[in-house]
This record gives structure tokens, sequence and C-alpha cells, in this order.
């Protein structure tokens, strides 16, 4: 896997594939919406859903800190789905996530899902995570000052390819701001084009950075939402005409 | 109803031998045979072919008795595959109950009848009600349901054909099998189109389950007047490819100007919008023709019906929304435009002409293209020999009855071992392991996870007498409304701007495609897209576009029958048998032969060549379109460890073609037996297919929530877990979960036939003609035309897809924004992001010679 660099606020960043951002000068590694106990909360309002996310999201995570070894480590945000995440998260996933979490200078910053920080698991929490250039916040704050780095949205985006349609989550920055995928098992994700996302980029710079399995792919957001180009079927749509243009 | 010409029957009471005598008909011998079957209290099934009475023979034993005895009670639930035709039904069985003056109450329920009218019934029920499967199903899990069915004496299924075999029909006898404990003494009645085989009916229609339960007497009405079919092909060029037939609009529009009312069979919803607008751009005589498919608003779809019983249409073009039932007497012609798929489906649609039973139906095939003018010949071909095609019975999905489970314990407390009998009693469970059968309760109770996560999240318990209870009537309320097997797409309601009429539903994925601005066709209109406002796509009237978008939903096309498909390989066998067809047709079989070779029944065709800068592999194999699907995922995944980097492949019923980068070589060797090795289950559980049935288990078994339209996509997106991601996560925790167990047999059935393949290939084994061609042969062509639906799964495949496009973007902008110098900052760095490391096999860019579609 390789990351890929990006330079923002005069920083060199690398952009994970795996979701995860490094930030080699503090050392630092940023992920965003692990949403653990995500499957625990549906289970509560009936959808028994396979009681195994947080173990996933957990262990992955734990392999990225191993090897990318970081001093710190940012969360940002919606680390529990829910307030009383913490409360439940199982007994072997707690241990392992609080020797993570002891293991580095950890942050915790807060999110909407989780407005208070989990309790007696260590660590930091802060509402905006100030590193100068950068303010690591949950959700972007629309006009803020360059040097936001952010989650909340899940951003995804689809790239019309020359067999299909295919969707991924992805980074998405203007130079500005940085947005991150969702990391956690369970998290689906938000269209780019949607209002929520564009809105807060200057289209004319904004790229999406997509995963992939072992390097990201890189697509300038004005590129994505080409007519002739969407659809997950497209050609169905196309050929109509033609049918009837043969006629 | 034939004519009197004999004494009133002495089988009938007064009141209605008066009735047929005043009308000056008398009763069929089958609608007879029904009344004595009731007396007898025995279940019956009856194969009648449209036109010959068969509604009102199953419903006149209930309406004798009723007569007799009219005392309230739900006497006879009726249930309909389609909610229209139960409101038809309903029309057409007032009227002799009205002329014979008797007072036997007639209601509908379905998901369209209001709450309170719903809470009535359950109170004052009619004493006949009209339903579908799922308000059934609905009905049954009310804590009232058995003191409103306790007196039930008679369960109607219509068009039991088209339920049986399908999942709506496993809900369906689960019901039934309720039903039956409920009234023990109740009896069915099946009514079914001419079908293939009878066997698998009856025992659908049994109290055991099984075929040879003997408690259903089967009864045949005569076969009516044999249809008169012909092929219509259009002036001018056959197309090579395509499935709208649009270039025949002005023969199919004389067609319907020279009859008194036709029905315009399409096959898929997009098509019967674009011939909806063909036909109308020649209609200058402004005859009466309107559109009917399943996406359009109800009240629309409502208004078309109703024009048409009152004569008011010449035509209406419609997709299978208008398949089954719904008696139009005036219609005198049928026509089918593009390929009819099967023959039984075929002789339904026709029946829909000329509603008596005693003279011809009318009706015209109209082939889209090539291929499909052989397959009308072999559709016409099979209903001449009565060569009827169905599907063999299979075993019902857990899936459903994971539904059916909950549903049953939101009713009342039951014991699993009277429930696992009863359940065993609905044929398609009828050989049900209580191994299956426990782990699905399990599954319902607390998701069924080896790991015990859920105790305080149970969803039924048991108590200290072993009866399951569901946990809180939250649990019931959410489950009501979860019920159903049919899985949707998520759509969104097009709106003719922010305050106007909603006229129907597209899928999510097509209005995303969509910028303001743009045209498209939806409920035979042109339409501008302005905006999408929650869950409104909002659109206003446009002017006529030169390409406007068309809507496709997914699973709109039905996959070619097993008979018709040998057939049309036994059409290309036989070349004497050419001179039939139409002249450029034999031209290009002709050159197919010349080029080429003709498919035949012996052999396995192989042809491989070069096109656009990719390599192209087409296999003639005639097994059917999901044969060939879970055959081109095998093939590409040894053609990529072959090193020929297949991109996807297209799976038709005839053939499966693949393209890659690099040419296959050694083809006698990609087709070995051991292709069903190992790898398969690996495989196939990888592939988007088994992704897609997943998503459907899933929803049915309650396990994830059906798409909300009210919700707003961002509370949607928190909410909602895509059940891609719960697949992945099942399958590397718990492989043997119940729920990806019900996948796996759902695939293996429908979408995967593994035994038909295996027996494929050991049949072409030593019989492969491989045609190494230097360019596309005439054979081949409409299939590269197709689009494949079915592509190669995620993987490395997924990667260069996405290597490729990403070089075409940024050499789009490189072209839009000249020199590099010239680029914003953030672009220099972003192309400075272009690959660090040494590439992998995975992350290769761009083949050579990528190209743009």
């Amino acid at each position: 896997m390789s990351a890929a660099p990006l330079h923002m606020g005069g920083e060199r960043l690398m952009l994970d594939p795996s979701g995860v951002l490094l930030w080699p000068a503090q050392g630092l590694l940023a992920v965003a919406d692990l949403h653990l106990e995500k499957g625990s909360a549906a289970a509560a309002r009936g959808r028994l859903l396979p009681p195994y996310d947080s173990a996933a999201t957990i262990a992955r995570l734990a392999r990225l800190i191993r090897r990318h070894r970081p001093a710190r480590v940012v969360a940002l945000g919606d680390s529990f789905h829910d307030a009383e995440g913490a409360a439940r998260l199982p007994r072997a996933e707690r241990a392992q996530l609080a020797a993570l979490v002891a293991a580095t200078e950890w942050h915790w910053v807060l999110g909407n899902h989780d407005p208070a920080p989990p309790a007696g698991l260590g660590g930091a929490a802060h509402e905006a995570l100030r590193i100068t250039p950068f303010t690591f916040r949950h959700e972007a704050l629309p006009g803020a000052p360059a040097g936001e780095i952010c989650g909340h949205h899940h951003p995804r985006a689809a790239i019309a390819t020359e067999a299909r349609r295919i969707a991924r989550p992805c980074f998405v920055t203007d130079g500005r701001r940085l947005m991150l995928p969702a990391f956690g098992a369970y998290t689906g994700g938000l269209d780019v084009r949607d209002p929520a996302i564009a809105g807060l980029f200057v289209r004319r710079h904004a790229r999406a950075f997509l995963l992939g399995e072992a390097r990201l792919y890189s697509f300038a957001l004005a590129q994505l939402g080409s007519p002739a180009e969407t659809g997950a079927d497209p050609a169905p749509a196309r050929r109509a005409p033609r049918a009837s243009r043969a006629s | 109803m034939p004519k009197q010409d004999a004494e009133p029957d002495a089988a009938l009471p007064p009141a209605f031998a008066g009735w047929f005598a005043a009308r000056g008909w008398r009763p069929f011998p089958h609608q007879l045979a029904l009344l004595a079957a009731a007396r007898a209290g025995r279940s019956a099934l009856l194969v009648a072919p449209t036109g010959a009475g068969k509604t009102l023979a199953g419903f006149l034993p209930s309406l004798v008795a009723l007569a007799a005895d009219p005392a309230p009670r739900l006497h006879t639930l009726y249930v309909s595959p389609l909610k229209a035709l139960a409101v038809d039904i309903a029309r057409n069985l007032r009227a002799p109950v009205e002329e014979m003056g008797l007072a036997i109450a007639i209601e509908t329920r379905t998901g369209d009848t209001p709450q309170d009218r719903r809470r009535r019934q359950r109170e004052r029920p009619p004493h006949i009600l009209l339903t579908t499967p799922e308000s059934l199903s609905v009905m049954l899990s009310m804590p009232d349901a058995g003191a409103m069915l306790a007196g039930l004496a008679c369960v109607i299924v219509d068009e039991i054909h088209a339920l049986a075999g399908t999942k709506r029909g496993d809900q369906l006898a689960l019901c039934m099998a309720r039903l039956a404990s409920l009234a023990p003494a109740s009896r069915r009645v099946g009514l079914s189109a001419t079908v293939a085989h009878r066997a698998p009916l009856l025992a659908y229609l049994s109290s055991t389950g099984r075929a040879d339960g003997g408690d259903v007497a089967l009864i045949e009405a005569p076969a009516g007047a044999a249809p008169d079919i012909s092929v219509l092909i259009p002036a001018g060029r056959m197309p090579w490819s395509g499935h709208m037939g649009l270039m025949a609009a002005p023969e199919v529009f004389a067609l319907i100007a020279g009859a008194r009312t036709s029905i315009v069979f399409v096959n898929t919803r997009a098509q019967a919008e674009l011939m909806f607008q063909a036909l109308w751009r020649l209609n200058e005589a402004n005859l009466p023709i309107a559109l009917h498919h399943g996406s359009l608003a109800v009240e629309q779809r409502r208004k078309v019906e109703a024009a048409m019983a009152e004569g008011r249409l010449r035509a209406v073009v419609a997709t299978s929304s208008l398949d089954l039932g719904i008696d139009w007497g005036g219609v005198d012609l049928v026509i089918q435009v593009g390929a009819p798929k099967g023959a039984s489906r075929l002789l339904q649609r026709i029946g829909r002409a000329n509603h008596r039973w005693n003279e011809p139906s009318r009706a015209v095939l109209v082939p889209a293209n090539r291929f499909e003018v052989l397959e009308c010949r072999a559709a016409i071909g099979a209903i001449a020999d009565g060569a009827l095609d169905g599907d063999a019975p299979r075993p019902g999905g857990l899936d459903v009855l994971a539904q059916h489970l909950l549903g049953m314990a939101s009713a009342a407390p039951f014991h699993p071992d009277a429930m696992f009998a009863e359940v065993r009693r609905a044929a398609p469970y009828a050989d049900l392991s209580r191994q299956d059968f426990d782990d699905t309760l399990r599954f319902v109770a607390d998701g069924g996870y080896a790991l015990a996560a859920y105790e305080r999240y149970r969803r039924l318990f048991q108590d200290s007498a072993g009866l399951v209870h569901v946990r809180n009537a939250r649990v019931a309320r959410q489950h009501r409304l979860n019920i159903g097997t049919i899985v949707q797409e998520p759509t969104l309601k097009v709106r003719l701007g922010a305050m106007g009429p909603v006229l129907g539903e597209v899928e999510e994925y097509f209005v995303q495609g969509l910028v303001p601005g743009d045209t498209f066709m939806f409920a035979g209109q042109m339409l501008r897209f302005e905006r999408l406002r929650e869950t409104f796509a909002e659109a206003s009237r446009a002017p006529p576009s030169a390409e406007p978008k068309v809507p496709v939903y997914a699973g709109g096309r039905l996959p070619l029958t097993t008979e018709l498909a040998l057939r049309v390989r036994a059409i290309l066998a036989a070349p004497q048998g050419f001179a039939d067809l139409p002249g450029e047709v034999q031209e290009w079989l002709r050159l197919q032969r010349a080029r080429s070779r003709l498919p035949n029944p012996r052999d396995l065709l192989v042809e491989t060549f070069p096109r656009g800068g990719r390599w192209y592999l087409l296999a003639y194999c005639f097994e059917g379109r999901n044969a060939h699907q879970t055959l081109g995922m095998l093939l590409t995944r040894r053609m990529e460890r072959a090193g020929y980097a297949p991109l996807g492949f297209v799976a038709s019923d005839y053939v499966l073609g693949i393209w890659s980068v690099r040419p296959a070589f050694n083809i006698a060797a990609l087709f070995s037996e051991d292709l069903l090795g190992d790898d398969l289950e690996e495989w196939m559980a990888e592939s988007s297919l088994l992704r897609r049935t997943f998503r459907n288990v899933a929803v049915i078994a309650g396990l994830i929530e059906r798409h909300h339209p009210g919700s707003a996509e961002k509370s949607r997106r928190q909410v909602t877990v895509n059940s891609d991601l719960i697949y992945d996560v099942l399958r590397k925790h718990e492989p043997d979960h119940v729920l990806l167990r019900a996948t796996r047999a759902d695939a293996a059935r429908g979408l995967t036939d593994i035994g038909r393949l295996a027996a494929f290939l050991a049949r072409v084994k030593g019989r492969i003609r491989h045609m190494a061609l230097s360019r596309v042969s005439p054979l081949a062509v409409p299939v590269l035309i197709e689009i494949g639906r079915e592509q190669v799964a995620a993987g490395a495949a997924e990667e260069a897809l996405l290597a490729a496009a990403e070089a075409d973007a940024a050499a789009l902008i490189a072209e839009a924004t000249g020199p590099e110098a010239d680029l914003p900052p953030l672009l220099a760095a972003a192309q400075g992001l272009a690959p660090a490391p040494a590439p992998t096999p995975a992350s290769t860019p761009a083949p050579a010679g990528r190209r743009r579609r």
C-alpha cells in the first residue's frame, strides 16, 4: 500500500489508501468516523446486524498504527456511533482500543454522534484541535480559514469507467480544506456531488482521491458529474435514441 | 359462457340457474366440477385457458354457499398477485351478486386500503375478501387474526402459476399453512393458466404440502381455440441489435388503427416509454393510446385501466404490469414488440386478446433484432407444439421463513415444534430440515451469531412452557412495515414542479446521473430535470429533445427460457429451414457460415477476434443467461490467472462474450471441466451477483431496513448500513450463517445454474470448435452491442478500471487546461500524486490502448 503526498498549508501530508491521513513531520495519524458499535446501535432498534464491526474496525486501525508507528493519533469524531457506544464496547475490543490509546498521544475530536469523550479510555478530548497550520475538526465549518481537516460527511465518489460505474470512499480537498473518508466497518457514504459536501469546496480546485487496494485514484470534482458519464448502467439510457436513429 | 342449449343445470340452486338462463348462458362443465368438489369438501386446481370463466368458476361454490347461509363471517379469501386484479375481480363479482339480489358483502384489502377500513374489516369482515399475499401476511401478523379467520371456508388463489415457485409464492404458502391451522375445515381453490407442470401446483394447494396428498381435485377446462400468431418484419433494415423495436412503430401504429382495441406489450419500462412516444409521433389521427407500467403513479394506472375497461382506448402500451388477469372483453389484438422470452408468458399475453375461449386470439410478434426473429419463430413453434416452459419446483427461501416466523410471533406465541410441523405443511417447505428451521428461528430471535452479543436486543423470547413470544409491540409494529418479498431498488418520486402532481417513481441512481437541465422521458412525457428536493425529483415539461434519457430499471429484463433457447439453436442448426426466414436474416446467417461457422447442438462454437484494442472471446453455449453468467465469472477468473487481463463479460441467453487486454490462447484448457473446482465457492462469494442476492435476502429476512424514502439523505446515511459491508463482515466471521446459506441457495438455483453448467462442460469436452477470426463475426454483432449487466467482479480488474479512468481524466484536464505551468497549484500537486512507487500488478495503470466507451 502506498500513501500519496498532498501539499497543503506548506506541509506535506500523506493520504493513505486505507483512508487514514498521515502527517510525517508531526508523526501524526488522523482517522475519521470510526462509528464503533454501530452494529449494536442498530440491534437496539431491532436490526440484528453481525456484532463484529467494532472488532473489525479496531483491528484494521491497530494494523495501521503498527505499520506507521505514529506518535500522535487524532480520531476526527464520531468515533462511537452514539453516546453509549463506548459503554457497549465488548471487553476484548475495549482493552485493545485502550492499549492503542495508551501507546500514543491520543486525541478524541468530538463529533455529533459522540459529543462527550469516551469514559475510561484515556486520551485528550477536543471540540477542535489546533496544530499549526491545521485545525482538526469533526464537521467542516463553512467559511473556516484554510487548513481545516475534517470528517463527518463520509465522502464517497463514483467514477464512470469504461466497463461500469465504480463507487469508493474518498478524500476530498481543494487545497484549503481536507475531508477524510469514514473508516468504520459499517459506515456508508455520501456522494461528493451532494451540495452538503460539494458546497464546502472551491469547485475549480476540488479533487477527490478514491481509495484503492494499493493506491489512490485522483479525479477533479468537476469531472465527476458530467451527465454523459454517470449512471450505474449508462448505456441503456443512451441506446434508446440510437435504436430510433436506426429506424 | 356457452349459449343455452339445455335445461338449467340441476346442480345449481334456482337463483343461480335462473341467472344463467336469463343471460342465455349455461355453466361450463368445469364450473360445475368445482361446485361438486366443494360439496365433497375437496380442494381443487382449475387449469383453464383465458376466457373460460375461470374466476366465476372459482367463486361459484362460495356464492352458492353464502346465498344459502349469509351469516356474517369471513367465508372466502381470494388472493391475487396483483392489487389491480383484486380490485377488478371485486367489481366483476359484484355484478352477478347484485343481479341475483344476494346479500353478500365483497371487499378488497390491499396496500392501498385506508387504515380505518382495514380496522373495520378486522372487526366486521365481509363475506368475501380480495387481497394480495403481502396484505394477507400483514393480516396474519395481527393478534386478532385468529378471530377474524376462524370461520374461513375457502381460499382462492388466482394466477397460482405466477406465484408458485417465487418468493411471494413461498410467503403465500406459509400463510396458507397458517390459515389451515386457524380454520382446519377450509378448502383451497387454485386458478391457473395452462402450465407445463401440474404436480407442483397440486402440491402447492394440498394441505399436506405434497403432490400425492390426494386432497386436491385436478379440473381441466378444454383448451380454447388455437391462437392466430404472426410475425411482423418491419420495413427497412432489420437491426443487428437493440430490444426496443422502435423502427417498427409505423407498422405497429397501422395495426392499432386497423383493430378495435390493442394491447402493445413490451418487455421493459424504458421500452414502453419509447414506444409510446414513437406511436404518438405518428398519431396524427389522435387515436386514444395510453401507457401503463409499474413505475407510474397508482392513480395514473387506475385511470388507464378504467378507460380500457370502458372501451375508451384504442391501444395501451404496457409491460408485464398488464400480463395477468384483468378482463377486457374489447381487446381484439395483442402486439408483442421485442422477443417474447418464453412460450408460456407469450401465451398468457396473447390470452389478453379476445376473452372468449372458443374464438382464436389474434397476436402479432414484432422482433426488434435479428436474434429476436429466430426467437419469435421458436416461440410460435413451441406454442403450436404445446411445449410450454416452466421452472421445476424449488425449496422455499429461509429469508421468507424468517419473515414469516416473526409475523407469527407478532400475532400470538407459538411452540417451535408445532410451528415446524405447520411450516412443513407448506409445499415449498415440505422438506425443510429441523436444523434450518431452528437456525432461522434463532436468527429471528437474536441474529443467530456465534457471539452471543445481542441478548438484550432479542426480538423473540421463550417462556417456561417453551412458547415463543415477540419481545414487545414495537418489534411487531416494525415487522409489519417490513412485510413483503419484493425488494426494490431505491426510488425517488418524480414530481411536476415544486407542488405539482407526482408522475411516478424512478430509481435513485438514474436521478443521480441527471444534472439540472437534462431532459428525460417518463410517464409518456418529455421532462426537464430541475432539482432534487428531499425525496422528490422535480421536473418541468420540456420540448422534444434529440437525446432524452430514459429511466432504466434494474431487473427489468426477463431471461429466455430453456425451451426457447434450445429451439433457437435447433433453427440455427438446420440451414434447410432458413428459406422461411426474412431475407436479411438469411443473409446474416449465410454470412456467418461463410466467415465463421454456425453453432450446432453437438459442438461448442468459440470465436476469438480483436476489436478496438481489446480481444473478444465469444462462446455460443445456449445454456441460458444464468448459466452463462456463472461461466463468465469462472472463465474471467481463469483468464485473469492466465494473464489475459479480462475486462468484463456479457451474458445473453445464447452467448457468453468476454473482452480482455490480451488474446486468449488454448481455448480448450479454458473450458476444461475442473473449471468448477475449488475456487468456485470463493469466486461466487466475491461476485456482485451474490452481493445483490444477499441484499435481497437480508431485506426480506429483516436484517436491514428497506429504503425508506421518507428519511432525508443525511439521516438515512447514518441509519442504514450498506448490505455489502454486512456481507463482508458476515462472510469473514460467520461463513455458515443462515442468511449466507439462504443467499447461496438462492444463487445456486436461480442465478448461477451450477448443475446445468457442469453438464455442459462435460458435454463439450473435446468438442470445442475454436474459430480465430480477424474481425467480429456476423453472429457476434448483436452480442457485442448488448449491454453486460454482470461485469468482472471486484478485485484487480476494478482497480485497473479505476486506473484507466484516472488516466483518462488526467488527459482530459491536460487537454482542457493547456500546459502544466498554467495549472492551479493544487492540480500540480495532485498530478505529483500519480503512483509514486513501482506499480504492483493490481495497480498497473491503464492497459495499452485505452478507449473511451
